[in-house]
């Protein structure tokens, strides 16, 4: 028998600045086993929400996440309006919508320079970035913060964008499609990218669906399935098609987040096109009392907020099932096989964010 | 209303059952989850076809043992032990069970009803 050798990976690890701890066990070079261990950040903020007024609490959902923090803090008002039976004016789900759009797009893009970087491809690591913002500036002109924007809230949202700068925006975007294209060809058709992606940590289709996989990670197998198809705020007015490859290895991983950026752009222009004239929020009164599993689709997948209030200022619970986690098992299954070189390739594929994990 | 979410009460002698069930029926495990309020309260969330389903059981006592759904969900043993380490729930033959060490908190089982917020111990890895 082989000797085997356990390799201690991470929570500092040059190529993953994410706090996550595997113990790889190897034969030789080959990977036979990894076991997860995170909490190391554990930061407690679903406790928080006990001592939090409820419409305060979703500045503090958003810093869930410094990536996807919009999403987190729609997904927290959804839960909310819901339990409250509060009706979002429309135009605020369209605006909802255009944000969590852009909000994809710059986390797919920051992606694929993290993923670019991974495999030494430093250049298209810099050219990914600089496209990744201009999503940042539109972000910042519609919003004034360029990450966490603060602009969601319960009964609506916080900021109007007038139509001369939608328009602007769906223009802007368009001719930002060509120049997308030229670097999302190199992800798809460079020989070397394709040597370090293709084959290499396949999630068979039943496979991943038992592992309850979400967001990319799940639809690279073939799994048509998209939180957004349940159409909350503004996607139920829009038409659109979860993305999916069926190869289930990294590179189609990499492919479904490339072709969701095309998606998003073709969305916000929808968005921009139908976007009816109205106020952007409702007058909130009164507390929650009752309970909500809202779900969303962030950039990593499906997120899960349950809330359970009783008629107080002060929700009772606030649980939030993070896209990461439920893609750790998956993680775990597809490192066994793989070499100790494509371990940081395998562990970027799911597009970890620890720091959501560790709400 | 953005989707009809249904819930389910079930026993805890009933759990495993009820879960292999939803599992034949070809249900993704979408989350497993803890509530405290009077009693504890473990939500199991499933999906199908954009169908939300959750089984709930209710624990009356922190003392009282339940069984682990991953011998059916392999990947419910990360949420068994994040309830384990946050709640001091015991539940029994978890596929991995990282015996406290998953979370390392300052204040052990810090959403404990019976916990008093003193730390000390806690640092469990």
């Amino acid at each position: 028998m082989t000797k085997r050798t356990i390799i201690p990976f991470g929570p500092q690890h040059p190529v993953l600045p994410e706090p996550i701890h595997l113990d790889l066990v190897l034969e030789d070079e080959l990977v036979v086993e990894a076991i997860p261990s995170i909490g190391f950040i554990h930061r407690g903020l679903e406790k928080l929400v006990e001592k939090k007024d409820f419409i305060d609490f979703v500045y503090v959902a958003e810093r869930i996440c410094g990536i996807c923090s919009f999403i987190h803090g729609l997904t927290y008002c959804i839960a909310v309006e819901e339990i409250m039976k509060i009706k979002v004016p429309e135009r605020a789900d369209y605006l909802r919508t255009i944000w969590s759009e852009l909000s994809r797009m710059h986390s797919h893009l920051l992606w694929m320079g993290l993923m670019a970087d991974a495999f030494g491809f430093e250049s298209l690591f810099m050219h990914t970035w600089r496209m990744r913002e201009k999503i940042l500036d539109i972000i910042e002109n519609t919003t004034g913060g360029r990450v966490i924007f603060a602009s969601a809230k319960v009964g609506g949202v916080r900021r109007d964008i007038d139509s001369a700068a939608l328009k602007s925006i769906s223009k802007s975007l368009e001719s930002y499609r060509s120049e997308l294209k030229e670097i999302t060809d190199v992800f798809i058709k460079d020989s070397s990218v394709q040597h370090r992606l293709i084959g290499v940590g396949v999630l068979k289709k039943e496979q991943v669906y038992e592992l309850g996989a979400v967001g990319p990670t799940l639809r690279a197998s073939g799994w048509p399935i998209d939180t957004r198809k349940l159409g909350y705020a503004a996607y139920k007015n829009i038409d659109f098609e979860p993305i999916i490859e069926t190869s289930g290895d990294s590179y189609a991983r990499c492919v479904v987040r490339i072709k969701e950026l095309f998606q998003s752009i073709d969305i916000i222009r929808q968005l921009a096109g139908k976007i009816p004239d109205g106020p952007i929020e409702i007058k909130v009164t009164g507390n929650p009392d009752g309970e909500f599993f809202a779900r969303t689709e962030q950039p990593r997948g499906e997120v899960i907020y349950y809330a359970k209030a009783n008629g107080t200022r002060f929700l009772q619970r606030l649980r939030v099932r993070t896209p990461t986690f439920a893609n750790i098992p998956s993680l775990v299954k597809m490192l066994p096989g793989s070499s100790l070189a494509d371990v940081p390739v395998l562990v970027l594929t799911i597009d970890p964010c620890i720091s959501c994990a560790e709400r | 209303m953005t989707e009809d979410q249904k819930l389910i009460g079930v026993k805890i002698d009933e759990l495993l059952e009820k879960v292999k069930e939803f599992h034949t029926l070809g249900y993704r495990l979408a989350q497993i989850g803890c509530t405290k309020t009077d009693v504890l309260e473990i939500n199991y969330s499933f999906d199908k076809d954009y169908n939300f389903v959750n089984l709930r059981i209710t624990i009356p006592s922190i003392d009282i043992e339940i069984p682990s759904v991953s011998c059916i969900y392999w990947s419910a043993f990360l949420y068994e032990n994040e309830i384990s380490d946050l709640y001091g729930i015991k539940i029994k033959n978890m596929a991995i069970d990282y015996k406290g060490s998953f979370y390392r908190t300052t204040v052990k089982y810090p959403f404990n009803p019976q916990n008093t917020g003193s730390s000390g111990e806690g640092i469990s890895s």
